[in-house]
């Protein structure tokens, strides 16, 4: 028996959704908010600023073929920002998805390359660190909105006004962020670590980050580990 | 002094069973592994398959997996050791009661496994406490488990309670605890317990070089 071939199962398929969804949909059925729909990120941000003109928010595109464009918000208003996109209620983005952090030394990269390669750190204090936020409207199905915020520097100063009290989904993952980058969510009710320990002093996906050395012996060494394990080998010295 | 096995197999068959303490403890202890009932990572599942019906570690006389180190007499170290968790595996080893065994289950809890370029997966729990069998896979499958626990119950049967080669637990001057690592500022205060463990010397063969 041959198996069926595609477009007839299609056919025949009384639940198919072939032809419902927009061409531009995003997972699971939520509409994403690069089409040319009313949901489109233009007017959202038009909107945004009419709505909060000194928040400073600017519209970054992201040229890849994920053409998953985004807005830059200023950390001192990213709390306004979000309770407007929160409580507005055509726009109702009730739903913080996720949360993660860029570590960008070098900032001429920061709007160019998709991603820093590693080992080009250069502990100069002009990069910073970014934090990038998807929300998603659970009631209208739109989404995802990726915002990001950038800190001052990768140094003291680098802080972002904490989320936690708009949307609570935010707690953990801005004490991976916490954890991982070394930024400081001012305004969090528990900024712990939450992966490494408590005495750990290091921020591990930070470009500049060194691992602790433990190559002295490794049965089957390859690539990255070979080269770490040759420091620890006398005949390759 | 050692019976003749050739006279034991024939008193034997005529119903008299000659045995020396030693061959019976250790077949005490061989044919019942109670084994802690942790895991750390996917490794536990298959350890979860070998003791259901299927596999059937019952078998073997370890099926009672317990809850308390106190009760317990084998470690199966079942997954990714990280260096978070380390120092919680090495005081659960310590409060376990002699004679205790330690079976490595998987890549990960032998080397770190397909993580050991981490920075926060401890590279074999070796490094902290001594390891009797090292079974790998990734994940070794139930039937390996299994083969590790016979190789564990022939360990056993072979030890030796008294004279100079006996056994670590039946040493009074044997270490049943080892020092627990501390939480570091960048990795665990030691890296390794460098009385049981040392990276071994290996020589690489140089590329495309002899040997």
């Amino acid at each position: 028996m041959t198996a069926p071939d595609r477009n007839s199962m299609d056919r025949e398929s009384p639940d198919s959704h072939a032809g419902e969804l927009p061409s531009q949909s995003g997972e699971a059925g939520f509409t994403a908010l690069q089409s040319e729909s009313p949901d489109s990120l233009a007017s959202l941000l038009a909107r945004l600023h009419d709505a909060l003109p000194q928040a400073g928010v600017t519209l970054r595109t992201n040229p890849g073929p994920a053409a998953q464009h985004s807005l830059l918000v200023e950390p001192t208003h990213l709390t306004e920002v979000c309770r407007f996109l929160r409580d507005t209620p055509d726009m109702a983005f009730d739903f913080l998805s996720n949360v993660t952090g860029v570590d960008w030394p070098d900032p001429a990269k920061a709007d160019t390359v998709a991603v820093p390669a590693e080992g080009e750190a250069n502990a100069s204090a002009s990069g910073f660190l970014e934090v990038i936020y998807h929300l998603y409207s659970t009631t209208r199905r739109v989404g995802p909105l990726v915002l990001r915020a950038r800190t001052a520097d990768r140094g003291d100063n680098a802080k972002i006004p904490s989320l936690v009290a708009i949307y609570r989904s935010a707690e953990f993952q801005e004490r991976e962020i916490f954890d991982l980058f070394g930024v400081e969510f001012t305004g969090h009710p528990d900024l712990r670590r939450i992966l490494m320990w408590d005495e750990f002093t290091d921020h591990p996906m930070r470009k500049d980050y060194v691992a602790p050395d433990d190559y002295e012996y490794e049965p089957t060494p390859h690539d990255a580990v070979l080269e770490k394990a040759k420091r620890h080998d006398p005949s390759q010295q | 002094m050692a019976i003749d096995p050739k006279l034991a197999e024939d008193l034997k068959s005529q119903g008299v069973h000659v045995t020396s303490f030693e061959q019976l403890i250790n077949w005490g202890r061989s044919s019942s592994l109670w084994p802690l009932q942790f895991g750390l990572a996917c490794c536990a599942i298959e350890m979860i398959a070998a003791t259901m019906a299927k596999y059937d570690m019952a078998r073997f006389g370890a099926e009672v997996f317990r809850p308390s180190p106190r009760q317990a007499d084998l470690m199966i170290v079942a997954g990714t050791v990280t260096k978070k968790m380390a120092p919680q595996v090495v005081r659960l080893y310590n409060q376990m009661a002699e004679p205790k065994y330690v079976i490595a289950m998987g890549a990960c809890a032998i080397s770190g496994g397909p993580f050991k370029d981490g920075y926060n997966v401890l590279k074999g729990i070796d490094r902290f406490i001594p390891v009797d069998v090292a079974i790998p896979g990734c994940p070794p499958r139930p039937e390996a488990l299994l083969d590790g626990l016979i190789t564990l119950r022939s360990i056993i049967a072979k030890e030796k309670l008294m004279g100079k080669h006996r056994a670590r637990h039946a040493d009074p001057q044997g270490t049943a605890a080892f020092p627990v690592p501390e939480f570091g500022e960048h990795d665990l205060i030691p890296a390794a317990n460098r009385e049981i463990w040392n990276p071994p010397a290996v020589v690489r063969q140089a590329e495309g070089g002899e040997t």
